[in-house]
């Protein structure tokens, strides 16, 4: 397990140096160079220019500046953005967390719902709830993302005003706050990690326990991590204001959600459906097990391997799901920043973007595989 | 079987060879028509390529230039642009008085463009990549798999914004960037593991035990069992193309003059979307076909799949 986890690992960082090649080579190739920006201004005399080039690194040949690329970059300097004036790595370290609790809880609930939706409609093959889904889950799979996320921003916030339109907080609310949105936005995500992991966890000790009742334990403990959380919240003064960021995530989650359900969904069918004439499930109806048992314990159980290994390919997929809700929704976050950057042309800040994204989508990508192992007991890595 | 496609002794080489490509087409097309999907997914091609077509036709006689250029017309005989749908305009026109009908017809033709490039890129790419990675093996097949599970990973659509900020892309070299993302990824990884079981068939070892090169047993042994799989993908790839398109055109990350992620964000910038479906026209026209056309490509894969995969079909 141990060599298997080093190999991996090992395995990824040739990947990311891949990968910043890549990048460097592509920034190479451009026309042009990050001091043309600067060099535009006409009252430049030539020295000037020179000089200018020179503290870029631009006059040095090129394996000095790739060496001093990688070198910034395992100091974490990614460089500084024209437009912020700030370095790259302070903006995307101000802007991630809102981007990781969209991402996370956006994955989390159409991953449910997904495997939810799908086992149900797996059991009733044929009938007019399977035609009715598998053909509005091809529909929401290809759908045009922004245009979705627009009908629903009029729809749910012109329309009706039930929810904010973009945006992730209320000025008016804020603007006596004793504290800075980013510091409530690391307490979400803690709480959401912290539950969530408590949560699965207990989960996996009562499941391998088949102890009688597990199901009402659960929620039990849910609702106590819940009541401990709020009364946490209130406390501490801060539960209005998270409130109000909750508020504001529903409809780009809502949005993201409704995409990327669909694919899990039809996944999980057709992998059910291959499992369905296997002996195991003849044992069980034979064994006279409620069908309900035998759906959510013997069939979806092991049609959860193949719906994982998506998941973990349809990652990249959701980070860019991502870049556009949050575009939509004006949701400041990672996504936006890169676009925003694109847009107007900061480089620097839209390259750093990008690799903050590969990186992140690497690292998701590995702790995806190790989940894997202990999910499925079959595969041993030796 | 009907006569003509069976083979007789007297028939020349490629008669015979002709004979068999028929005779497996038909059978494919069997295979194919069995789930309808497959079907619906063409018909839907079929329409939007007529209305490709049909666009230079319907300038070139009915429509006048000034009036229906889908870039630089406009329309000085209607007042109030947006107009709605009327007999002049069949779709109403958009915010600068240009024909909404004229418009989509004139994108589809960029968007099948779009799609062809990439798909033949994907195709070209992969098939090569995989053929290559799993003949040879070794330090060539460890550095494109490397690679492969890069762009696997790498969110394409970031990709793509970053290259335009770096370069100027237009269809053609988005097509040609999209054709490689997903050659160089799923496409080429599919085909590698397909391409390792062509491998150890006995007909590559007599052709190497022949004398043959490895030149000619990758070309005229691997790659011809190759190319269905590599078309399966490049169905997906074209969804993917259309789809990719759309949405940076639509932030206007692209320099391209007119197509359907224009014409949405035309209608956004104009701020006509607070009206939600009362200027309907400017917005589900072009959203409708963007979906249309890349579930009608999807939909086509689908219906490839039990073609391609024998391990699909019915028993």
């Amino acid at each position: 397990m141990s060599k298997y986890l080093l190999n991996r690992t090992a395995q990824s960082i040739v990947v990311l140096f891949v990968f910043l090649t890549l990048v460097f080579v592509l920034v190479q190739a451009q026309p042009g160079d990050y001091a043309d920006v600067f060099l535009q201004n006409p009252r430049l005399t030539t020295e000037d220019r020179l000089e200018l080039r020179k503290s870029f690194g631009l006059d040095r040949p090129m394996y000095v500046q790739y060496a001093l690329y990688v070198r910034n970059f395992v100091k974490g300097d990614l460089g500084t953005s024209f437009q912020h004036q700030r370095p790259v790595t302070d903006v995307i370290k101000e802007r991630l967390p809102r981007t990781v609790l969209l991402f996370v809880t956006a994955t989390v609930v159409s991953f449910y719902m997904g495997f939810t939706l799908g086992k149900i409609i797996a059991w009733r093959r044929g009938q007019f709830v399977e035609y009715a889904s598998t053909i509005s889950g091809v529909f929401l799979f290809t759908i045009f993302l922004p245009w979705l996320g627009l009908m629903a921003l009029w729809l749910f916030g012109l329309e009706l005003g039930w929810l904010p339109l973009g945006k992730f907080l209320s000025p008016r609310l804020w603007s006596d706050a004793p504290f800075n949105a980013n510091y409530v936005f690391h307490r979400l995500l803690w709480s959401v990690f912290l539950g969530g992991g408590i949560l699965i966890a207990v989960m996996f000790i009562l499941n391998s326990r088949r102890m009688p009742g597990r199901a009402a334990m659960l929620f039990g403990l849910a609702g106590l991590l819940g009541l401990a959380g709020w009364f946490w919240w209130s406390t501490a003064g801060l539960a209005p204001y998270a409130a109000d960021i909750l508020k504001h995530m529903v409809l780009p989650v809502g949005v993201l959600t409704v995409v990327s359900f669909a694919g899990t969904m039809l996944l999980t069918r057709n992998s059910m459906l291959e499992l369905l004439r296997e002996d195991f499930v003849l044992a069980a109806r034979a064994k006279g097990l409620p069908e309900k048992t035998i759906r959510d314990h013997h069939v979806a159980r092991n049609a959860l391997l193949p719906v994982v290994t998506s998941l973990m390919f349809s990652l990249a997929g959701a980070i860019d799901g991502g870049v556009i809700t949050e575009s939509i929704f004006s949701w400041p976050g990672l996504g936006l920043t890169l676009l925003e950057s694109a847009v107007v042309g900061d480089m620097p800040l839209a390259v750093g973007a990008f690799v903050f994204t590969g990186v992140f989508s690497l690292a998701a990508h590995v702790v995806a595989d190790v989940l894997y192992v202990f999910l499925d007991p079959r595969i041993r890595y030796s | 079987m009907t006569a003509g496609i069976e083979p007789r002794a007297t028939d020349r080489y490629y008669e015979i060879r002709a004979g068999l490509f028929l005779r497996q087409m038909r059978e494919s097309w069997k295979l194919f028509a069995e789930s309808r999907i497959g079907l619906i997914g063409i018909g839907v091609i079929v329409f939007f390529g007529l209305m490709a077509v049909a666009h230079p036709i319907l300038m070139a006689t009915v429509w006048e230039y000034r009036v229906y250029h889908p870039v630089i017309g406009f329309d000085g005989e209607m007042v109030g642009h947006p107009t709605p749908p009327s007999a002049r305009h069949l779709l109403g026109t958009d915010p600068l008085g240009r024909d909404i009908l004229s418009m989509l017809m004139h994108s589809t033709q960029s968007e099948f463009l779009l799609g062809i490039v990439a798909a033949i890129v994907t195709v070209v790419v992969g098939t090569a990549v995989g053929a290559a990675s799993a003949y040879f093996g070794g330090w060539l097949d460890s550095v494109l798999m490397r690679i492969s599970d890069l762009v696997i990973m790498m969110p394409s659509l970031s990709l793509y914004i970053v290259l335009g900020t770096l370069f100027d892309l237009n269809f053609t070299t988005l097509a040609i960037a999209i054709g490689l993302v997903s050659g160089l990824g799923a496409t080429a990884v599919i085909i590698k593991s397909q391409a390792m079981t062509v491998k150890v068939k006995p007909y590559v070892e007599a052709a190497r035990g022949a004398g043959g090169s490895h030149f000619h047993i990758i070309t005229t042994h691997m790659i011809p069992n190759l190319v269905p799989l590599a078309f399966l993908y490049m169905m997906f790839t074209v969804t993917g193309a259309i789809f990719s398109e759309a949405v940076l055109s639509f932030f206007g990350i692209l320099n391209v003059r007119m197509s359907w992620g224009i014409m949405i964000n035309t209608a956004q910038s104009s701020g006509y979307l607070g009206f939600g479906l009362e200027y309907w026209w400017l917005l589900v026209p072009a959203g409708l076909s963007i979906t249309l056309l890349c579930a009608s490509f999807y939909l086509v894969g689908r219906g490839l799949d039990p073609v391609v995969n024998p391990r699909l079909r019915r028993g």
